[in-house]
């Protein structure tokens, strides 16, 4: 309803707008022009003498004869062997959330469900838990890897992410578990059904939502670790992330930026399509932990 | 919930958290007081053509029987924390003694790298987390007068440098500012100064990463602040106007107050994930002008020789950190939580 009271004086409206454009164009700028200049040359991703070259792609054009290039992915995918990178990250990210989902919802249940003051102090810890530096449980892990020669493995890895996506995962999924009536369960118990019957067949199939939404931020952190993939793998095991760091030594003594380029551009793409598909999801688990917990 | 099943329900969740994060904690912990062996050293007869001289050599396969043996080095006790590389407080005290000027001792210190990382991480996170905040606030009280088609798209462009993998933002506009790149090749126009390089001078590199992290973070204390606008009592927002409340006052005493809590959530969450900066530094090849503690870790774990005890140190040093962080937050956790039980 619009009252005259909240009517707004144009001057407000414009600068609220221009400062919205603003931010706009500093978030997705970025972005546009990366994916952009991903197909040029590196003369004119890198254009110092005149901007707009790349845009329209002045040395594109004169170096391959057309406006646009696939010469960096081809030197990233095909020469860089960068689809093994993207294959591994596929495997560690898939087992990541289907195993942090199992032990997170299992978890989450139990703590939103058992009202003892432990559930509180147990939810406590792993706030502190979710605090420590992963860099620091990275030099934890190392010498012991190295010692008992699991260092190196994707399914090291793997359960090293689970481990650290818990804390968050019990949280988001516990604050979830609590929106969901207690009468559900309870009278499911009633009907004859133990405490994880009920759980199974009462609770999880109303709790997808809540499941989709964790998934997504345990996909986000397996996704965009950097400290731990790039400490814990060989080179041969490597993920996107420690590849695309490698690329970076790699471009000091060989100068080939595009390739590096391309791979960023190419590990942006599914996180694209992620919040595309997802936003709704997204925003409501960012604000899930905040409102409730 | 009986403790049996509670048990059973939890059991694989807490084993997961004990093993792979307290058990490491602890593990760190037994590292920093250990050293690297020193390597073994044997005499060597060299003999020339005319005279045979003796020379120190490197056993190797002595030191690497060593290592095998004891594979957490040797004991050191507590000489890694006060050594030169992380507390040094010999240093500090011949500083002390030397400097004449308050001034004089704090940039002495800040020449030492564990206080010079102390110095950049606690000044990261303290600049970008109020930044943050406020910056949220302000685009979120700007999204929520929108046109409500335009909303959905400005959510998702606002979305994106949150989403994106740290590594891969910060790479993104390292390019940007590199001096080819479109946006420092701009600033190199405005300023006139054809060899202006924001990489090349450490004020510049740190307001870069510092940007950057406002850039990254930005997002999150928006949607979480969006979110807290929509719940926002419409009534006494309504009063609060009827009494003469100007837009800047329904801010300042109506919202503001309503979000309490969500300011709280986003600091703690803020002030967590600034404290562990490393990715930018990385990207943005950051290293020579701007180290965090966590880098200092990533850095001597790194190397071709990995310095245990020295990371493990810093660590240990980084973990003190954060529960000094994180101790008002669990005070008054643990006196909300008391008042709730009487």
């Amino acid at each position: 309803m619009a009252s005259t009271a909240s009517k707004s004086p144009r001057l407000l409206t414009w600068f609220t707008t221009s400062m919205i454009i603003f931010w706009l164009m500093i978030a997705i700028g970025p972005f546009v022009w990366t994916v952009w200049g991903s197909f040029k040359v590196q003369g004119d991703f890198f254009s110092k003498a005149d901007w707009r070259n790349a845009i329209y792609g002045f040395y594109t054009l004169s170096e391959t004869g057309g406006s646009f290039t696939g010469n960096g992915y081809y030197g990233a995918w095909i020469q860089e062997e960068f689809w093994r990178n993207v294959l591994n990250t596929t495997i560690v990210v898939v087992c990541t959330v289907i195993i942090s989902l199992t032990l997170g919802t299992l978890g989450g249940y139990a703590l939103a469900r058992s009202g003892y003051r432990y559930a509180f102090w147990l939810l406590i810890a792993a706030l502190v838990f979710r605090a420590m530096p992963h860099i620091t449980l990275v030099s934890g892990y190392l010498l012991p890897f190295f010692e008992w020669n699991i260092w190196g493995r994707l399914s090291t890895t793997i359960v090293v992410l689970v481990a650290i996506n818990q804390p968050f995962t019990l949280w988001m999924l516990h604050s979830f578990f609590l929106n969901i009536p207690k009468d559900m369960d309870e009278s499911a118990m009633v009907d004859g059904c133990t405490r994880f019957q009920a759980f199974w067949h009462v609770i999880i199939p109303v709790m997808w939502p809540g499941v989709i939404t964790t998934g997504l931020f345990s996909f986000l952190l397996a996704y965009n670790d950097f400290a731990i993939t790039s400490m814990l793998l060989s080179s041969e095991n490597q993920t996107m992330v420690p590849k695309i760091a490698s690329f970076l030594t790699q471009i000091r003594e060989q100068g080939n930026v595009m390739f590096a380029v391309s791979a960023v551009v190419s590990a942006m793409v599914p996180l694209f399509f992620l919040v595309l598909f997802f936003q709704r999801q997204i925003v409501s688990g960012l604000t899930a932990g905040a409102v409730k917990g | 919930m009986p403790h049996g099943t509670f048990a059973r329900f939890i059991w694989p969740s807490f084993l997961a958290m004990i093993l792979f994060i307290a058990l490491p904690i602890v593990s760190v912990a037994m590292q920093s007081f250990f050293v690297e062996h020193e390597q073994v050293m044997r005499e060597v007869e060299n003999c020339g053509p005319f005279t045979c001289t003796t020379v120190l050599q490197v056993d190797v396969e002595a030191t690497e029987a060593l290592k095998a043996d004891a594979p957490l080095g040797r004991y050191n006790g507590l000489g890694t924390y006060t050594n030169r590389g992380h507390l040094a407080f010999d240093e500090v005290s011949e500083i002390w003694a030397a400097s004449e000027s308050f001034g004089g001792f704090i940039a002495g210190v800040y020449n030492l790298p564990f206080y010079k990382a102390l110095f950049f991480t606690l000044a990261y996170t303290f600049v970008v987390t109020p930044l943050v905040i406020v910056l949220g606030l302000l685009i979120a009280l700007g999204v929520n007068r929108l046109p409500k088609v335009t909303k959905g798209p400005t959510i998702f462009a606002s979305l994106l440098p949150m989403i994106v993998t740290p590594l891969i933002g910060g790479l993104i506009l390292f390019w940007m500012v590199d001096a080819d790149g479109i946006i420092g090749a701009t600033l190199q126009i405005i300023f006139d100064d054809p060899d202006l390089s924001l990489k090349a001078s450490a004020p510049l590199t740190w307001i870069m990463l510092m940007v950057y992290g406002v850039w990254h973070s930005t997002p999150f204390a928006f949607v979480v602040f969006y979110a807290g606008l929509q719940t926002v009592p419409t009534d006494t927002l309504e009063a609060a106007k009827i009494d003469g409340a100007s837009r800047f006052q329904q801010v300042r005493y109506v919202i503001v107050p309503y979000m309490m809590p969500l300011l709280v959530f986003i600091t703690l969450m803020q002030l967590m994930d600034n404290f562990r900066v490393l990715e930018p530094i990385v990207s943005f090849s950051a290293e020579a002008k701007a180290r965090s503690l966590s880098w200092i870790i990533y850095n001597d774990l790194s190397g071709q020789d990995k310095l245990f005890g020295s990371a493990a140190a810093t660590s240990m040093l980084t973990i003190f950190g954060v529960a000094i962080l994180l101790t008002p937050v669990l005070i008054k956790t643990w006196r909300d939580f008391n008042r709730r039980a009487v």
